[in-house]
């Protein structure tokens, strides 16, 4: 193979590039080359009260602006030492099934399946099976509507603040979720079943596995850092066992453990450490598909998301059935100057916050570290994996496995930092 | 079914992909749209790209690169008529907060080695640098809203798009006002409608992400404003949020804070 250059890698969010040096029929250096533009979140965030703080966290991603919320307003909380009340728990556990709802199904369908089924888009496959691609509209938009009831729109919602909720959303309409939460549970269910029989490229990876996990549920909104290599650290803990990188051809930084190796972040990941903790249906789910855990095949990371779709609508209706809100919306705020961390599992991985305000309330440093930003090296380092059996592929070929690897990952580049491409140069 | 569909194109600029999202949200009427445009590039939905020119061009984000500069460009040269999508593209959107401060101290604060980043000092509307045929504000634009104006750009009319502000929608919903029963501070009098007013319906003020409302009294509701300040510099920060670099909100932080800023 001499050269590959694809103008753009589509169905992924954002914008990047993809370049693979060859020297003698090998693959010399690969690079994910991410030029989605810089928009300097942690710098503006200064000098702003720790209220609007959610509202602009929001904007680092229209696909999981939830996730960017719930970070935010835990971190400033734990600066301010503040504890929310189990009902505020409990609505942000429910905010943040419909988020996995609707990011997971979008991904499955619309933006990793057509790989698979060899379409180049869920609009392509609605020619030739529109049944698929209706229900997968349905089940995202139950997630949309979920996220709606709770906050006014699906996309940068309006009701999270620090401390909980600006007011309880209204007990009817979020029971009038149910009937369509019910269908979309059992969609879910054979979605697994469909997933599983899915033609994915081999490849498996010893991966570090990295997410959050609680005890007693699937950690999605708090819980310790546990890694598959055994160390578990606390959210506080977070930045002494994983660092930060800048390199030259991405504008995210790169994420690594502190003793300099890759690790990954994501739906596998927290799968494989965390399903004795999922709920009875997904874990029967899990059983019936004999899906042998754990999984270490990135292409594979949909059968994960799928199972998680079930968790997500399973949980949701346990929350809207238990669901009756008393008592305030939201915690008192006490204004004192701190510094606190927060770390939840954005449906692309674990996503970590920390801030430091003064005694005004004011933001004087902030940190945010994605999910994308940590699994960059991972997704560079599979791509090395994959790179002898890529070489001997037929171009065309070649480039559609590699640019499948980086959309199985899920990468949302405008977190991190949009585009790729796939570049191959004979040096 | 005639052969000839318009074809639409989808393009990112400096954003968060949250417009272009909205498309694939209008679940119900995705498929229908499919069939009556032909949706030729839209990299964030399909591999599949059809080379233009195009008649409908959607554009989201903001203008803050110099590479986004030659794009944008192109993109003009491409399309037959060019909407701005979502307060990014019509007035600079969040990223637009660096162009009250400096891009530089701001690289440096977020990267370890800014030298390697290629920005522009200030993030600007897409109108700054091409001519754009219709802006639909928001953050994010509302897809009811989006579908009218593709609709009615397909069938050669106007759009219909509420020339009022988001005080008119409130009332509408029976929502009652935040300002005046609860002393919260709220731009809901000078925004433009288009979100259903959903903030006050959730207890609190609207923080403007739909961009100033035309011929609204701005200044009238910054002396009100400022007697209900809760924190120090709340209504500055207010005005400079979302749709901080749109003229009108620019000028009222300005006159607030007491310093003119030349970005």
């Amino acid at each position: 193979m001499k050269s590959i250059n694809v103008p753009a890698l589509a169905r992924v969010e954002g914008e990047g590039g993809l370049y693979f040096g060859i020297e003698d029929g090998r693959a010399v250096e690969i690079r994910l080359d991410i030029y989605e533009p810089p928009r300097f979140f942690e710098g503006f965030l200064r000098n702003r009260f720790l209220q609007e703080i959610p509202d602009i966290t929001a904007r680092i991603c229209g696909i999981c602006p939830v996730a960017y919320q719930m970070s935010s307003a835990i971190a400033l909380e734990n600066a301010l030492g503040i504890e929310v009340s189990p009902e505020v728990r409990a609505l942000r556990r429910l905010m943040y099934c419909g988020e996995y709802i609707e990011s997971h199904a979008l991904h499955i369908y619309m933006l990793q399946a057509p790989d698979l089924l060899g379409k180049e888009s869920a609009l392509e496959l609605a020619a030739t099976a529109p049944e698929i691609v209706k229900d997968a509209l349905r089940l995202k938009k139950i997630g949309n509507n979920i996220l709606k009831t709770i906050g006014g729109r699906s996309v940068h919602p309006v009701s999270v603040c620090v401390g909980g909720f600006y007011q309880w959303p209204d007990r009817q309409a979020i029971k009038a979720l149910l009937p369509d939460l019910e269908w979309g549970l059992q969609a879910a269910i054979d979605c697994v079943k469909w997933a599983v029989t899915l033609p994915y490229p081999d490849l498996e990876i010893e991966y570090e596995f990295v997410a959050l996990h609680h005890p007693d549920e699937y950690a999605v909104i708090d819980g310790d850092i546990r890694s598959s290599k055994e160390r578990t650290l606390s959210v506080a803990e977070y930045e002494k066992g994983y660092i930060e990188r800048h390199v030259r051809h991405s504008n995210a930084l790169h994420g690594y453990t502190a003793t300099g190796s890759t690790y990954l972040v994501g739906p596998l990941a927290r799968l494989n450490l965390n399903h004795e903790q999922l709920l009875p249906l997904a874990k029967k789910s899990l059983r019936e598909a004999n899906i042998v855990l754990p999984l270490k095949n990135p292409y594979k990371s949909l059968i994960a998301r799928a199972v998680e779709l079930v968790q997500a609508y399973e949980e949701a209706i346990l929350l809207i059935e238990k669901y009756q809100p008393q008592g305030p919306a939201h915690a008192d705020i006490k204004i004192k100057e701190g510094e606190g961390a927060g770390a939840t599992e954005a449906p692309r991985g674990l996503l970590y916050h920390r801030y430091r305000i003064d005694d005004k309330g004011m933001v004087q440093f902030a940190r945010i570290t994605p999910p994308t930003a940590q699994n960059l090296p991972q997704i560079e380092a599979d791509l090395f994996a994959l790179a002898p059996n890529l070489l001997k592929l037929p171009e065309a070929e070649a480039t559609l496995t590699a640019e499948h690897l980086v959309r199985a990952y899920d990468p949302c580049i405008s977190c991190a930092t949009h585009f790729l491409k796939l570049k191959v140069e004979e040096k | 079914m005639s052969a000839k569909k318009p074809t639409v194109a989808v393009y990112k600029f400096s954003s968060c992909d949250g417009c272009q999202l909205s498309i694939l949200n209008m679940e119900d009427e995705l498929l229908e749209l499919a069939e009556v445009v032909d949706i030729a590039y839209f990299l964030e939905a399909t591999r599949a790209q059809k080379p233009g020119p195009y008649d409908l061009a959607l554009v989201e984000g903001s203008i803050t690169t110099p590479h986004e500069i030659e794009k944008i460009k192109q993109v003009r040269s491409q399309a037959k008529t060019v909407i701005a999508l979502g307060t990014c593209a019509t007035s600079g959107g969040i990223q637009a907060l660096r162009n009250f401060a400096s891009a530089e101290e701001y690289a440096k604060t977020v990267y370890p080695s800014p030298e390697y980043l290629q920005y522009l000092d200030s993030a600007t509307p897409i109108s700054e640098h091409i001519q754009v045929d219709l802006e639909l504000w928001g953050c994010p634009v509302n897809k009811k809203q989006m579908a009218e104006v593709i609709v009615a750009l397909l069938n050669n009319r106007k759009p219909n798009l509420p020339p009022y502000s988001v005080c008119l929608e409130c009332k509408r919903r029976l929502t009652v006002c935040v300002l005046v029963d609860r002393d919260i501070p709220c731009l809901g009098p000078v925004t433009q409608a288009g979100c259903s007013a959903i903030c006050p319906a959730m207890g609190r003020g609207c923080y403007g992400c739909f961009g100033p409302a035309r011929e609204s009294n701005i200044e009238s509701l910054m002396a009100v404003l400022k007697e209900k300040e809760r924190y120090p510099g709340e209504i500055m920060r207010l005005f400079r949020g979302i749709s901080g670099y749109s003229p009108a909100f620019k000028d009222a932080a300005e006159s607030l804070s007491g310093e003119k800023v030349t970005a």
